[in-house]
C-alpha cells in the first residue's frame, strides 16, 4: 500500500470511528436529538444507564411510528465531565449535527456549560442531572427545563425523614465540591428546624479513597446518625472503611442518595441498613403500571434492571416527544411553549408537573434502606422501599428565592 | 475544635500510620529507582493500581487472599521487568526528561487500559476472614486489617534493608547508585541490576496496591493522586535515600491524619506545605545527599 493511500483510508477509518453517527444519520429525516454525558470518568456508569435510558425511549416512540411521521435519533457524545468539553461537543451537536434538543448533562458544573450553549442557540435542553443552579437565576433560560431532582428537595425530604425516624443528634461527612456543599446547607437548616443538633461537619476532598482520619473522631462524638455525602467510588471506599472501624454497628448512616451502580459493586454487605432517598427504583415495577413498563422494555434489552439517572434520560426523551407531538412543530420554542401549556406527564413513575416559573419537574421519590443479603430475590434487589415522599412544590425553593418569579 | 479526647486522638494517630505504611511502601520502590537510575518513574501510580486489580484477579482465580498477596506484586515486578527493558532501557544515556515523559504516557495507557479491561466502575476486594473485624487496643477498635499492613510493611522494610546491606547484590546496587561508572569498569553488568531494582521498586508499588485493595478498593484511577503525594514523601526524605523514604511517609502519613482531625479542610495541602518547609530548610529533603539531582 502506498503511503498516500495508506494516509487517506487510515483518515477515513479513523473519521468514522470518531463519528459514527453522522455515517448513520445520512440515512433519512429523521428528529435529531443531542445528548452529552459523561461516558468516561468517574461518572461513566450512571451516564451508561442514562444512554441506555434514552435508548429504550426512543426505540419505544419509533416502534409507535415516531413523532408526526418521523423516526427519533439520539446522538450521543462524551463530555468527559468537564465543563469546557462538555461545551464545545453540545456546539458541534447543535451547528453541526443539526440537533434541535439537547438531553443530558451529569454534574451540575458540566451542565451549567451545556446549558450556556443552548441557551444562546436558542434551543431546548432538558437537564437529567442534579443541580438547584439550574432552575434558578441567572442559569435559568426561556428553554431550559430540569426532569431530575435537586439537591435542595433531595435533603429536604431525606433530611426531615432521618431525623423524624433515625435520630435528632447527627454529624456530616461530605465531598468538598458544589453538591456536596449544597446538600450539607440543606441538611443542616433542615435539622435545626426539627430542633435536632448538628455535632459537627467536615468536609473531604472529592476523589479521595481514604476516610480512616475522619473516622476517630466522629466515633468518639457518638451521633446517632453519621449522614454523607460520598458520590461515585467513594461511596464504596467510605462504607468499607466505616464498616471495617465497627461503625454501622455504632450509629445509623445515610446519604441523601443511593445509586443502582454502586449497590451493585458494593453488594449488600457495604450496603445493607443504608439509608438514602432515591428518585427511582426497578422495584415500584409491582405498584406503579408506568415503571412495570419501562423496567420491562429495559431489562428485555440490556437483561439488567434500570437504575435512577436512566429513568431521567427515559423520561426526557418522552417529554421531547410529547412536546413535539403537541406543537406539531419540529421547533424549540413551539414545544417549550406547548410543554409549559400542558405541564402534567407521566411517563414512568407516576405524575408529575413543570413549575411554570422555573421549568423544575416535580416528582415524587422514596427513602429506601439497603436490604440483607439473606432477604435479596435475585442478583439486583438491593433495597427496601421504606416510604413514599409525594411531589410537592413546598420540597423547593420558591420561584421567588430562586430569584425567577 | 480542640476539646478532643486522648483516646480520639491515639486512635488517630494509629491511623496515620496506615496511612504512612502505604506511602512508605511507594515511596521505598520510587527512591530505590530513582537513586540508582536517575529515572522519575511517573508510571509508579498505575504499578501501585496494577498491584489492587492483579490482586482481584488473583483472588477470583485461586480464592485465597494469601495467594493474591504473595503472586500480585511478583506479577507487577515482572510487569516492571519488562518496561524497563524493552521501554526504558533505550532511552539511557539521553535527556533525564525522556524516561519521565515515556514513563507519564505509560501511566495514561495502563489507566485506560484499566478502564478497558476492568471497567469504569471500580471493584472491591474483601480481606480474608481471619483479618476481617476489629481490635480492641485499649483506647479504640482498630480494623484487624490495618494492623496487619503495619505488620507486613514493617517486615518488607526490613527484608529489604537487609538485602540492601547484607547481601553482595545489594551491595552492588548501594555501589552502582554511587558510581555506575566505576562499577562497571570493575566488570559489573549494571544493565541487569538496573533491570532488577526497577523490577523490585514495581512489585513494591504492587505491593502497596493490594494492600490497600481491601481498604480502599480497586479503580482505575486509584493511583493519580497516590503518584503526587507519594513525590512529595520522596522529596521531602531525600531522593534516592531509603531512610528518608521510611521516616518522611510516616510522617506524610500523621500529617494527613492530624490535619483532618483538626482542620480537614487543609488536609488536601497540608503535605504541599511540609514538602514546602523542608525544602526551605533542607533543600535535598530530610536525609537527602546534596548533588544528587546534578
Amino acid at each position: 500500500m502506498q503511503r498516500r493511500t495508506f494516509l487517506k483510508t487510515a483518515t477515513v477509518g479513523a473519521a468514522t470511528l470518531a463519528f459514527p453517527s453522522i455515517v448513520r444519520a445520512q440515512g433519512g429525516d429523521t428528529i435529531k436529538i443531542g445528548f452529552p454525558g459523561p461516558t468516561t470518568g468517574p461518572f461513566g456508569a450512571l451516564a451508561k444507564d442514562q444512554q441506555q435510558g434514552a435508548i429504550v425511549a426512543v426505540e419505544e416512540i419509533n416502534a409507535k411510528g415516531g413523532v408526526l411521521g418521523r423516526k427519533l435519533e439520539v446522538l450521543f457524545r462524551d463530555d468527559e465531565l468537564k465543563p469546557a468539553v462538555g461545551a464545545q461537543r453540545t456546539k458541534e451537536l447543535i451547528e453541526n449535527e443539526k440537533c434541535e434538543f439537547i438531553v443530558g448533562g451529569l454534574a451540575a458544573h458540566v451542565q451549567m456549560a451545556i446549558n450556556e450553549q443552548t441557551k444562546a442557540a436558542k434551543k431546548l435542553f432538558i437537564s437529567v442531572s442534579q443541580s438547584d443552579e439550574i432552575t434558578a437565576k441567572p442559569d435559568l433560560g426561556p428553554l431550559t427545563f430540569h426532569e431530575a431532582l435537586n439537591p435542595t428537595i433531595t435533603s429536604r425530604a431525606v433530611g426531615s425523614w432521618i431525623s423524624q425516624n433515625l435520630g435528632k443528634k447527627w454529624w456530616i461527612l461530605y465531598a468538598d465540591y458544589a453538591w456536596g456543599k449544597q446538600n450539607t446547607a440543606v441538611l443542616s437548616e433542615g435539622l435545626k428546624k426539627q430542633g435536632g443538633t448538628l455535632l459537627g461537619s467536615t468536609p473531604y476532598p472529592l476523589g479521595n479513597p481514604e476516610f480512616s482520619a475522619h473516622l476517630p473522631r466522629i466515633i468518639d462524638a457518638k451521633p446517632e446518625v453519621l449522614v454523607t455525602m460520598t458520590p461515585g467510588a467513594d461511596n464504596i471506599a467510605f462504607l468499607k472503611q466505616a464498616i471495617s472501624f465497627g461503625m454501622k454497628k455504632q450509629m445509623k448512616i445515610a446519604q441523601p442518595l443511593h445509586w443502582l451502580p454502586q449497590l451493585k459493586q458494593g453488594g449488600p454487605d457495604l450496603y445493607s441498613d443504608i439509608y438514602a432517598g432515591i428518585s427511582f427504583t426497578w422495584q415500584l415495577e409491582d405498584s406503579i403500571p408506568e415503571a412495570k413498563n419501562y423496567v420491562q422494555l429495559y431489562r428485555k434489552k440490556y437483561n439488567e434492571p434500570p437504575g435512577d439517572y436512566g429513568a431521567y434520560a427515559y423520561s426526557a426523551i418522552h417529554e421531547v416527544a410529547r412536546g413535539i407531538t403537541l406543537a406539531k412543530a419540529v421547533n424549540s420554542d413551539a414545544v417549550a411553549s406547548a410543554l409549559l401549556a400542558n405541564p402534567t406527564y407521566n411517563h414512568y413513575k407516576g405524575k408529575q408537573w413543570w413549575r411554570t416559573c422555573d421549568h423544575k419537574a416535580f416528582q415524587d421519590l422514596w427513602i429506601v434502606k439497603g436490604r440483607e443479603r439473606a432477604k435479596m430475590k435475585g442478583d439486583w434487589d438491593f433495597l427496601d422501599v421504606v416510604q413514599k415522599v409525594a411531589a410537592s412544590e413546598s420540597l423547593d425553593r420558591t420561584c421567588g428565592e430562586k430569584g425567577v418569579a | 475544635m480542640f476539646d478532643v479526647s486522648a483516646a480520639a486522638l491515639a486512635a488517630q494517630l494509629f491511623t496515620g500510620l496506615v496511612l504512612g505504611m502505604i506511602f512508605v511502601l511507594l515511596a521505598i520502590g520510587l527512591s530505590l529507582i530513582f537513586g540508582l537510575m536517575t529515572v522519575v518513574n511517573f508510571a509508579h501510580g498505575s504499578f501501585y493500581m496494577l498491584g489492587a486489580y492483579f490482586g482481584f484477579v488473583l483472588l477470583g482465580l485461586s480464592g485465597s487472599f494469601w495467594v493474591a498477596l504473595a503472586f500480585a506484586p511478583l506479577a507487577v515486578g515482572v510487569f516492571g521487568l519488562l518496561v524497563e527493558r524493552f521501554l526504558i532501557r533505550p532511552l539511557y544515556g539521553r535527556n533525564p526528561d525522556d524516561p519521565l515523559l515515556l514513563t507519564f504516557g505509560l501511566s495514561l495507557v495502563l489507566v485506560e487500559s484499566a478502564r478497558v479491561i476492568w471497567g469504569k466502575i471500580g471493584l472491591t476486594l474483601d480481606p480474608p476472614a481471619a483479618l476481617a473485624g476489629a481490635v480492641n487496643l485499649g483506647f479504640t477498635w482498630f480494623p484487624t486489617y490495618r494492623l496487619f499492613v503495619i505488620a507486613v510493611t514493617i517486615v518488607v522494610v526490613v527484608a529489604l534493608w537487609v538485602f540492601l546491606k547484607r547481601t553482595n547484590v545489594g551491595l552492588v546496587i548501594r555501589a552502582g547508585s554511587r558510581d555506575p561508572l566505576m562499577v562497571a569498569a570493575l566488570g559489573v553488568d549494571l544493565r541487569r541490576i538496573w533491570m532488577l531494582v526497577f523490577g523490585i521498586g514495581s512489585a513494591l508499588a504492587g505491593l502497596a496496591g493490594i494492600l490497600a485493595g481491601p481498604m480502599r478498593g480497586a479503580y482505575a484511577e486509584m493511583g493519580v493522586t497516590m503518584i503526587i503525594e507519594s513525590f512529595v514523601v520522596v522529596v521531602v526524605g531525600g531522593m534516592g535515600s531509603l531512610l528518608g523514604a521510611v521516616v518522611a511517609g510516616l510522617l506524610i502519613g500523621e500529617v494527613v491524619s492530624l490535619t483532618t482531625f483538626f482542620a480537614p479542610k487543609l488536609s488536601d495541602i497540608a503535605v504541599f506545605g511540609v514538602m514546602a518547609l523542608v525544602l526551605l530548610l533542607r533543600p535535598s529533603g530530610l536525609f537527602g545527599e546534596a548533588g544528587l539531582m546534578e
